[in-house]
């Protein structure tokens, strides 16, 4: 739709009401991580400090499941990067038989709630006799990645004329060349984005991962921990923030490195 | 001599479709040779055949008498000049140009080398470091000319090469290719879907339809001699003359063709043809006038300057016996 | 004149033998590139989801407590027990709420940046709907916790303004109100549009993108009020993006139990029925009874989507 005329004013209200209670609330975060109120959420503070930033670093409880997170991310990250740029190689070449079926099969994961996910899995390691561990993390983690990998890697690949690869072929170069010099530089940046929305997802995961985690904390299941039984209020802002943080820097780095295409990064979460 | 390329009895079905069924053709050393043809004629689909894109479900394709059945696209010396390009985005020119000596281990300073001749051959000098979004149309199908061309290949396969181009560009550059060609001495195989194109580039001519080959011969036999109604129609929009029509016109009973240009309008009375006009088609060199004659829609090509009729009038036609062209189609 | 050139080019190592080879079986590479996939897809999700499927169909022993390995249909009757079904109730119909909130909060939002914003509003509004989408789940609850809790900030806005009164009839309100917004229903309602309204503006916004500017003025050429014009073209047209929108907010609601755990009433939804089933009760069958539910409802749901052309806007 293209128009030149301005908007009515309700609707510019209506759309500037609706992206402030998209955003107000996340800035709340910010604020109460400066209170000097610790038992309660009162508004306004009461007053203002830097202290909390100090009691997080030295909270010897948080610093365990924020390694434990990164690592997850990072393994889940990794496996995502490999096995969802494979199924996007597979599906940008002509059509074969099952095709649909396997694009369902990637989607799935992420289509079905989250706690389907976590059961099946739970179900899974109970039938097996599997033991928790940071793998049972990674394996559910990893599986609702690989969709952000393959969206981002297979939208590159539809935009990448076809006939480059069968240029370089022409010119010589065998098909790891051709993956080298040709398919690689295109495909970086789409991958790089769909790798760093993969760790922001996987970092910021609560839902599976309580099901997958057994007596193991990540990041946000410590903080799901404090939401439920409060210590140090303003010190759960703190790591708040810092959760915050880690999944806001990679998903904007993510929109500019695939900004101009038609697959900006984030419509498929 | 042996040929360049050689299909013999080539199919390539894709499931109940045959792109291309059983096609043999003969390619000369050293020829610039045109396959022409409408849309899914399979024209393009041998052009990959050559190239090695596409494999045959049937017979057997010879390059240079060797079989290719299975040496894959990057072991054939074979290059091809893409219809889109396909020009390497993140790549500068030069290094589009050297990329086939670099995946052959050539290095960097003979290559770059190579590439700047290359760049001077197709009048791009001083180009080597724009980005190919950077260039026009017609440079950047230099760009590919000058990339399929560094690796000398003993075969040039050129896809609908001035599709995209403007007509003054793709007038000149035919000119151009023809000379360079020419001047390489290397076969070149083209593909297009214009007959002009190809009656005026090309030493000969394949006339595709249906997967199958019309026809092949000079541009002057395919233009002058078509064999087949498809032919005579689509090389030169030729006037098709149903057999009844022939052997009125003092030929057998059989397919001819009879080109708009080789008519004269004359009086109505006492011509062996004549007919109603329907229709006149102002072309700028001559005005192509519409008959309504006996069994079958006559084209004629008036030149410029001469009398028109009005539409509706009813005109005879004449026309040199000799230039009635019987052909092998019942 | 004779030319030496090759008409093969050497085979220089195994990269070109391996080339070769997938060249005369491309199906080899293409079972190549799809195993590792298709195998953890496979084993590690498909294999989860028979595993639910199979536990679903066991029992728990009422007396000894123990998972018994025997098909049952028993599982699935105790779903329909009142105190279960309850909960089901209770869950598909805060999820349908929550999908209309998430419209009707959407709808001016999508419409004008599919209409009216340009350039870079455009990438502005593009940003500012993906952000928060992406945005740490816990954290943006969280953040209404502060805000709905009773000594917050909507308390203290309500009090500034005079308006403690409304703010305490709201919440006297039967079963939807409560002692506080942070543990009523209305609460949940709240965090549960703010959490997925950005999964209704973006499908929805891409509906409205493909409305030509000329059928609006076509309309409005055919003698349409601005309303009219809304009603009778916009909003059908808009109508495939609601769909494709509300799969997302009814399965992510149907799906959740972290923001009722948090904000709300202690009453349970699916997602912490199953939560606690499968963890303190150590009820895994029932667990995965419950967890096969919004399964069910979804595909009802995808295949009535399917039928109203949903699937073209996403």
């Amino acid at each position: 739709m293209r128009s030149d005329s301005r908007a009515p004013l309700g609707l510019t209200l209506g759309a500037a009401a609706g992206l402030l209670f998209l955003h107000v609330p996340i800035l709340l975060i910010f604020l109460y991580a400066f209170t000097t109120e610790e038992r309660t959420y009162q508004f306004p503070p009461p007053g203002l400090t830097l202290k909390w930033f100090a009691v997080a670093w030295n909270r010897a409880d948080i610093w365990p499941p924020l390694y434990l997170s990164l690592q997850v991310a990072a393994i889940s990250t990794a496996l995502a990067l490999v096995l969802g740029t494979l199924v996007a190689a597979a599906m940008s070449r002509a059509k074969f038989f099952g095709r649909d079926q396997i694009s369902l099969l990637i989607l799935l994961p992420i289509a079905l709630p989250g706690i389907i996910t976590g059961m099946s899995l739970r179900s899974a390691f109970d039938v097996m006799g599997i033991p928790f561990s940071t793998w049972t993390i990674v394996l559910g983690h990893a599986t609702f990645c690989i969709v952000i990998v393959f969206n981002n890697a297979v939208a590159r690949f539809r935009r990448l004329s076809g006939s480059i690869v069968e240029a370089s072929l022409d010119l010589g170069a065998n098909g790891f060349q051709t993956f080298r010099h040709v398919i690689l530089p295109n495909l970086g940046s789409a991958l790089l984005a769909g790798g760093m929305l993969a760790f922001a997802l996987s970092f910021d995961e609560v839902i599976v991962t309580t099901f997958t985690a057994g007596q193991q904390s990540t990041l946000p299941i410590w903080m799901l921990n404090e939401l439920v039984r409060p210590r140090q209020r303003p010190v759960t802002n703190v790591v708040a923030i810092v959760v915050f943080v880690t999944t806001f820097v990679p998903v904007l780095a993510a929109y500019y490195l695939t900004r101009g295409g038609s697959e900006t990064a984030g419509g498929g979460k | 001599m042996t040929d360049a390329v050689e299909f013999v009895g080539v199919s390539r079905h894709f499931g109940p479709v045959r792109a291309v069924d059983g096609v043999d053709l003969a390619i000369a050393e050293g020829s610039f040779f045109a396959m022409l043809g409408p849309s899914g004629s399979g024209k393009t689909t041998c052009l990959r055949l050559i190239s090695g894109f596409e494999k045959p479900t049937g017979g057997q394709i010879r390059i240079f008498g060797e079989e290719s059945g299975r040496v894959p696209p990057n072991l054939r010396n074979v290059n091809t000049v893409f219809q889109d390009y396909a020009l390497f985005p993140h790549m500068n020119v030069r290094d589009n140009v050297a990329y086939g000596p670099m995946v052959k281990g050539v290095p960097r300073a003979v290559r770059a080398a190579r590439a700047e001749e290359m760049l001077s051959l197709v009048k791009l000098d001083g180009y080597g470091d724009r980005k190919p979004g950077q260039l026009s149309g017609g440079q950047r199908q230099r760009v590919a000319l000058a990339r399929a061309l560094v690796n000398e290949p003993r075969v040039l396969l050129l896809d609908e090469p001035l599709g995209a181009l403007d007509l003054k560009l793709r007038e000149a550059m035919q000119d151009e290719l023809k000379a360079l060609q020419k001047r390489l001495g290397i076969t070149f195989v083209f593909v297009t879907h214009d007959q002009g194109e190809a009656l005026s580039m090309a030493d000969r001519v394949a006339v595709f339809s249906d997967g199958k080959v019309a026809q092949v011969g000079t541009p002057e036999e395919v233009y002058g001699k078509p064999r087949t109604r498809f032919v005579a129609d689509f090389v030169g929009s030729s006037n098709v003359l149903p057999p009844a029509l022939t052997q009125r016109l003092g030929g057998p009973a059989r397919w001819s063709s009879l080109r708009p240009e080789s008519l004269r309008l004359a009086a109505a009375e006492g011509a062996a043809l004549a007919g109603t006009v329907t229709a006149l088609r102002y072309l700028g060199a001559g005005t192509r006038v519409v008959i309504d004659g006996p069994g079958a829609e006559l084209a004629v090509l008036v030149p410029a300057g001469q009398a028109l009729p009005a539409a509706g009038a009813r005109v005879g036609l004449a026309f040199d016996p000799a230039m009635l062209h019987v052909m092998d189609e019942a | 004149m004779m030319d030496f050139r090759p008409v093969t080019l050497p085979v220089r190592g195994p990269g070109d033998r391996l080339t070769a080879l997938f060249w005369r079986r491309p199906n080899l590479l293409l079972v190549l590139l799809l195993a590792p996939p298709l195998l953890w897809l496979g084993v590690v999700y498909l294999g989860s989801l028979a595993a639910l499927l199979l536990q679903s169909f066991y029992s728990i022993d009422e007396f000894s407590g123990l998972v018994v390995h025997e098909f049952t249909l028993k599982t699935y009757l105790e779903l329909l027990r009142p105190s279960n079904f309850d909960i089901l109730l209770r869950t598909v119909g805060m999820a349908a709420a929550v999908t209309l909130g998430c419209a009707v909060i959407a709808f001016p939002i999508a419409y004008y940046a599919a209409r009216y914003a340009r350039g870079r509003w455009k990438a502005a509004f593009y940003l500012g709907v993906m952000l928060p989408l992406w945005s740490s789940y816990l954290v943006k609850v969280y953040a209404w916790k502060l805000i709905l809790s009773k000594e917050g900030i909507v308390t203290w806005a309500t009090d500034a303004a005079g308006a403690s009164a409304v703010l305490n009839a709201v919440l006297a309100l039967p079963v939807i109100g409560g002692n506080s917004l942070s543990t009523s229903y209305i609460g949940t309602w709240i965090v549960f549009v703010y959490v997925w309204l950005p999964y209704m503006i973006l499908p929805m916004q891409a509906a409205l993108e493909r409305v030509p500017q000329s059928m609006l003025e076509a309309s409005a050429d055919l003698g349409a009020t601005r309303a009219q014009t809304l009603r009778r073209v916009i909003l059908p047209l808009a109508l495939p993006g609601v769909i494709a929108g509300s799969i997302f907010t009814f399965s992510l609601t149907l799906g959740d139990y972290i923001i009722p755990q948090i904000i709300g009433s202690s009453r349970l939804f699916i997602g912490q029925a199953v939560y606690t089933l499968q963890g303190t009760a150590g009820n895994i069958p029932l667990a995965a009874a419950f967890a096969v539910v919004p399964i069910a409802v979804m595909l009802v749901y995808l295949a009535l989507a399917k039928r109203m052309g949903a699937f073209d806007a996403l």
